[in-house]
């Protein structure tokens, strides 16, 4: 029998929740109307009158504050609003329930049962029903993962409301196709879009010579396959060679033309980020491994190791916001988790890129930027925090180019011992026989063809079954489960499984072996009807695939079982060279190992370089007051506190300096130090540098300034200068030139090649090296606009570099907040004409040429003398100057310490005449530090090798004065304004 | 030694710091999952203290703590019964203290009084709060403290009871043991001192006998001096979440090793 119960707040309680939508129907569709929220749980379960009192009073309902009730709740309203997901949408709270209501009950859910919850808003209030209509499209609902209905006032007193049990029920009898590839050029062409597998021809001609060996199809007769490919086999090939598993472009080769010069370069992975890791690996004995695995590892310390990893989950979290963040800031944790023999999750971190949220233009997105953004922060917020992971810093770039795609960078960082059980943590193996388990989620028909599907422009084609949405509460028990197996040896290889789901994890860890028989039939799905490929590719999240020893079987199962984990046995790894897939028994996919994985043609690309050609404006510097103000509102500048004051960035104990800081704990500091390991000394500072505005000018300066940007930010709280591990991540638009659909494709990957070079030249210079790193291609989309067109919006190419570096002790470490009156003010660095596309010129409309340099000798004296005068305790507070320059560092350096400041532009080291150009030129490398008159001896002898100037000092008051070049005081504001400037933007968000 | 079960298992999660506490405490302290309690290899009535971690148990659904405090309760009941009659204490932290009074172990164990519901700004919030001792409190854990600095680290912390004769009681009674404040130490309701709208801004309560405790405030959260938001201005010597532990594995030390 199925029922439903409804449970609301009593009159007397306040409901926050229902608050919380009233003020976002208001905030984004500016309608006015009373909320009223019922949780509805559909429980299909067959129970009877007594069972189902008893869960309902025991489970369903908080008696202090709610009430519950089998019928419709007793109200009044206008319209009704009852919001559910869709048949197959992971439903976890459904699922808790149902669990839950088999604990209380004592009984055992039966196959089909389940239980399904949705939301009912009662909205009243002067609304039309097409109010309503829009209140659940564009702002509560998300078509593609939720159902809805609106039911009027009568209508609903007069019939009530139906029970809908989004069951999935699949007629569909599984079956295996095959395919004739024996077809003409175009038609194979056609079978790759038919089934979106992102093939070329002259991949599809590969796999059509490969299938017309006669070795092959002897081999495939004798395991009783045809002549034809099988629908299993292809999609496996498909997704072993997208874009997303073998980084196609970066692996291709370019031809690349800069001027006069042509240069052909044989793999950008292989010669600029490869080559300047191993390269710094021979002098760097604390980088463990990097690149084979699922993540980088490097040495805290002679007895700890940690793991990172940086991911971006663009294109769900286009589709789904909150769904696609959560999956990417969960899914990233299973990297670290699946790295050697698996670590300790300690962090996480986040960087978001949209459109303004203010956004007011042509384009009409699915939708606004806004909206995007709050899905993403509350996935990133729910995935953390419901994971115990604590998400200790993160950035947010907005430019409207992310319109077309928004990119969703999540970061995960793990600790091992350094030897487990007698073998060093980071390595991992397998053995002929070892069984293939498969732990944590069911499976199900999530996130098919997501992986070449990022491979991909984005548009309306792609299908609903693209979207996962994550489940921290499983993975948290996965976790568990795995560090305690670890360490009881129970397992001898562990990965994720992620992008490309079992085919991706099985496949890859096999190269140990060198072979694997996979059943599919053995894979606990969650309902029946699908077909081995989709069992094979499902990207059904929370799994983990482990290689065990058949001694240790038992073991792992019963460790499982008090972890209320699943595990399934579902098949054993060989040495036989093949990928053998087998469904009830028959043989499915039968693939020569080196077939799989390599023997595939390689991109050949053209990459041309044209500088783009601006000019320098000039700027009316007439009221320097406003200007800061406006600046410090500007959306790339303002706090974004809301977001992290919802993430959990301390849980784990570890927190030593926190993503906001200062007097009121309430502005953002240049990086965040944890402590892993609680009674050690040593700390991990994390932080990340992205300024895509500079790719507008020349991707190269882009590259080179995020680097300096997140070296600098980890050297401001203390970070060891000799031991700093990146992570690179691209996110490009579409690089791959078709005269039609990608014009421009040649510079886009000119501008990817200058990226790189700039990446080689900086990392080996500063010796810091990226041990890990990912790429996401096209973060391009395809826009509806106000008048009816489609139009094609790319993202400016963006390289985020996120460090993780150590900090020998975080007693040591400063922060950037100014700390007490009479302290003074210094500045390291000199301040260059560098406003190309910095944040003054945008702010008047302009753009302009001299993008910011990094002079990498002048760079590395400045990082090494701020290391060394934070080690030596002489500084007190220490901020880089970013985006905004040194007015905004100076800015928020004084309201983060509650004193005001007085400051000399003539005393600043530059050769700019305008005091706006010293003020906001973007020039990298630059330090704003404050020091305790009693050290100035000592720090300035620390200076003498890198330009430096005393350039004020720090007030008993709260006035924050500057006097321009001809000694005139030009701003004069107090703190509490500038902090109000730079608060107001996002303060209702 | 004073042996200290730390709960773990189904999306607990500040269990290695809470573990980490009672240990600078000088407890012995065990991670126990919850079914190694229900199957009986690990029996509760071998321990002194019981400490339900913060987290997100059951990932929240159904309520914050509902889940955990119900299956404790479906297949644990006696163990628990007997622990707490055996005059053995237990601490619940933030979920853990949801789960005390939803289980309900706190105020008091007839029926549910109080809960624990969605903060006032409707979203989930980590900020620093200050918190008065209330001296008349029976509580044992926070003997001899006036005044704290913690972390509170939850979306579903405020407190309210079910009726004026609940909130009456635990006033006369001594049942609240700590409050939040402001700086200065005036309790107050205004946001951000009381974080999440609970009234009389309660931020942690205990049974009549003082022994059990639950509160939203994560003293775990400052074991060390570098966990205080403003430890380079100088404003923290040592981590003082420490005392709320070294309180209840003294007390243990003196009557029930």
């Amino acid at each position: 029998m199925v029922r439903r119960i409804e449970v609301k707040f009593k009159p007397e309680f306040r409901d926050a929740r229902a608050e919380y939508v009233k003020r976002k129907v208001k905030e984004y569709l500016g309608i006015d109307v009373d909320v009223e929220r019922i949780d509805v749980y559909t429980i299909d379960i067959n129970l009877n009158d007594e069972q189902f009192n008893r869960i309902k009073e025991g489970l369903f309902y908080d008696p202090v504050t709610q009430i519950a009730s089998f019928e419709p709740i007793e109200g009044v309203f206008d319209y009704l609003l009852e919001i559910g997901f869709l048949p197959g949408v992971k439903d976890t709270e459904g699922e808790t329930a149902a669990d839950a209501i088999a604990d209380l009950l004592g009984i055992r859910i039966k196959e089909g049962e389940g239980v399904y919850t949705s939301t009912q808003y009662r909205l009243s209030g002067d609304i039309k029903k097409e109010d309503v209509e829009d209140i659940a499209k564009n702002l509560l609902a998300n078509e593609l993962i939720e159902h809805w209905r609106i039911i009027d006032f009568n209508d609903w007193k007069a019939n009530g409301i139906s029970a809908i049990v989004p069951k999935v029920e699949l007629k569909h009898k599984p079956r295996v196709e095959e395919i004739d590839l024996n077809v003409s050029d175009e038609e194979l062409i056609q079978l790759s879009n038919k089934r979106s597998l992102a093939l070329s021809l002259a991949d599809m001609k590969t796999i059509q010579a490969y299938f017309g060996r006669e070795d092959v199809i002897n081999e495939r007769k004798r395991v009783g396959l045809g002549e034809k490919i099988t629908d299993v086999e292809l999609e496996a090939i498909a997704q072993t060679q997208s874009e997303h598993c073998k980084h196609r472009i970066f692996n291709g080769i370019i031809h690349y033309r800069d001027g006069e010069k042509n240069e052909t370069i044989d793999s950008l992975f292989k010669t600029y980020i490869k080559g300047s890791t191993e390269k710094i690996a021979e002098e760097k004995d604390w980088i463990v491994s990097m690149f084979w695995d699922n993540a980088g590892v490097a040495k805290l310390n002679e007895e700890w190791n940690y793991i990172v990893k940086c991911e971006t989950h663009n294109s769900p979290s286009a589709l789904d916001p909150y769904g696609g963040a959560m999956t990417g800031i969960v899914g990233v944790y299973r990297d670290p988790m699946g790295t050697g023999k698996g670590s300790k999750i300690v962090a996480g971190t986040y960087g978001f890129c949209t459109g303004s949220p203010f956004y007011d233009g042509e384009l009409l997105p699915r939708m606004h930027p806004k909206r995007l953004l709050d899905g993403i922060v509350e996935g990133v917020r729910d995935g953390g925090n419901k994971s115990g992971i604590p998400t200790v810093y993160g950035r947010v770039f907005f430019d409207d180019g992310f319109i077309g795609k928004p990119l969703v960078y999540v970061s995960a960082i793990g600790i091992a011992p350094s030897e487990i059980n007698g073998e060093p943590s980071h390595e991992k193996g397998i053995e002929p026989n070892d069984l293939i388990v498969m732990c944590g989620g069911r499976v199900g028909k999530d996130g098919l063809h997501g992986v070449t599907e990022s491979s991909l422009e984005h548009g309306a084609w792609i299908t609903a079954g693209h979207v996962q949405i994550g489940d921290p509460f499983t993975q948290k028990k996965v976790h568990d489960f795995l560090l305690e197996a670890r360490d009881l040896g129970l397992y001898r290889c562990i990965t994720d499984c992620g992008g490309g789901g079992l085919s991706s994890a099985i496949g890859e860890t096999a190269r140990f072996s060198n072979g694997c028989e996979i059943h599919l039939d053995k894979v606990p799905l969650k309902y029946a009807g699908l077909d081995p490929w989709e069992i094979l590719l499902s990207e059904s999240q929370e799994r983990m695939v482990l290689a065990v020893d058949p001694n240790k079987i038992n073991r792992l199962k019963e460790l499982a079982k008090k972890h209320d984990v699943e595990v399934s046995v579902i098949g054993k790894y060989t040495n036989s060279g093949k990928f053998h897939v087998l469904y009830e028994g028959k043989t499915v996919a039968y693939l020569n190992m080196e077939f799989l994985h390599g023997g595939f043609p390689r991109l050949i690309l053209e990459a041309e370089w044209n500088a783009p050609e601006y000019e320098e404006p000039s700027i009316d510097e007439s009221n320097h007051n406003k200007i800061l103000k406006s600046m410090l509102s500007r959306i790339n500048i303002a706090s974004k506190e809301w977001i992290q004051r919802q993430y959990d960035h301390e849980v784990q104990g570890g927190s030593v300096i926190k993503p906001y800081i200062g007097i009121k704990d309430d502005v953002c500091g240049d990086a965040a130090v944890i402590k892993p390991i609680l009674d050690r000394k040593e700390g991990l500072a994390i932080a990340a540098g992205i300024n895509p505005k500079y790719s507008q000018i020349d991707a190269y300066y882009m590259a080179a300034c995020a680097l300096d940007e997140a070296i600098r930010r980890v050297l401001a709280v203390g970070a060891n200068l000799n031991h700093i591990a990146l992570n690179d991540n691209f996110c490009w638009p579409n690089s791959i030139y078709d005269e039609k659909k990608n014009p421009d494709g040649k510079h886009k990957l000119a501008q990817l090649v200058r990226a790189n070079k700039a990446l080689y030249e900086y990392t080996t210079y500063f010796k810091t090296p990226c041990i890990s790193g990912k790429d996401s291609m096209f973060i391009d989309g395809n826009i509806k606009t106000k008048q009816g067109t489609v139009k094609k919006i790319s993202g400016l190419p963006t390289l985020q570099f996120t460090a993780v570096a150590k900090v020998d002790d975080v007693e040591k470490c400063v922060t950037m907040d100014v700390k007490h009156a009479g302290d003074l003010v210094y500045i390291i660095g000199e301040t260059m004409d560098e406003l190309g596309a910095s944040e003054l010129y945008e702010m008047f409309g302009e753009i302009g040429k001299n993008v910011p340099k990094v002079n990498k000798e002048v760079a590395l004296r400045i990082y090494q003398t701020v290391e060394k005068a934070i080690k030596e305790g002489v500084i007190e507070s220490c901020h880089g100057c970013y985006r905004g320059g040194l007015a905004i560092a100076l800015a928020e350096k004084a309201f983060a310490g509650g004193f005001g400041m007085e400051i000399h532009l003539s005393k600043v080291p530059s050769n700019l005449v305008e005091d706006y150009k010293i003020l906001y030129s973007e020039t990298p490398s630059r330090f704003v530090v404050t020091v305790k008159p009693e050290n100035i001896e000592k720090f300035e002898e620390m200076c003498k090798n890198v330009v430096f100037s005393r350039i004020g000092r720090v007030r008993e008051d709260t006035q924050f004065i500057v006097y321009g070049l001809d000694g005139n005081k030009i701003i004069n504001a107090d703190i509490n304004e500038l902090e109000e400037a730079w608060k107001s933007t996002f303060k209702n968000f | 030694m004073v042996k200290v079960l730390i709960l773990v298992g189904y999306g607990i999660n500040c269990d290695y710091e809470t573990e980490h506490a009672f240990r600078l405490a000088n407890a012995e302290t065990e991670r126990v999952h919850v079914n190694e309690l229900i199957t009986r290899e690990k029996n509760l009535e071998n321990y002194d203290i019981m400490a339900i971690p913060g987290g997100f148990s059951f990932g929240d659904d159904l309520s914050a703590g509902k889940v955990l405090a119900n299956k404790m309760k479906t297949n644990l009941h006696d163990e628990v019964m007997e622990f707490v009659k055996s005059g053995k204490l237990i601490i619940g932290v933030c979920n853990g203290f949801q789960v005390l009074v939803k289980y309900p172990l706190l105020p008091s164990m007839e029926k549910q009084e109080a809960t624990l519901t969605f903060n006032d700004c409707g979203r989930f919030l980590d900020r620093w709060v200050y918190l008065r001792i209330n001296e008349k409190s029976r509580c044992i854990w926070t003997r001899g403290i006036t005044q704290l600095y913690l972390p509170i680290r939850h979306g579903e912390g405020k407190f309210v009871v079910k009726d004026e004769n609940v909130r009456k009681k635990l006033h006369d009674e001594g049942l609240i043991a700590l409050q939040y404040c402001d700086k200065q130490g005036n309790i107050t309701d205004e946001f951000p001192w009381n974080p999440n709208g609970s009234i009389d801004s309660i931020a942690g309560i205990c049974d009549k006998t003082g022994r059990i405790f639950g509160l939203m405030p994560h003293p775990e959260g400052y074991l060390y001096k570098t966990n205080h938001p403003r430890w380079t201005r100088g404003e923290s010597e040592k981590g003082e979440g420490l005392k709320i532990f070294r309180n209840a594995v003294e007390y243990a030390e003196e009557n029930l090793v």
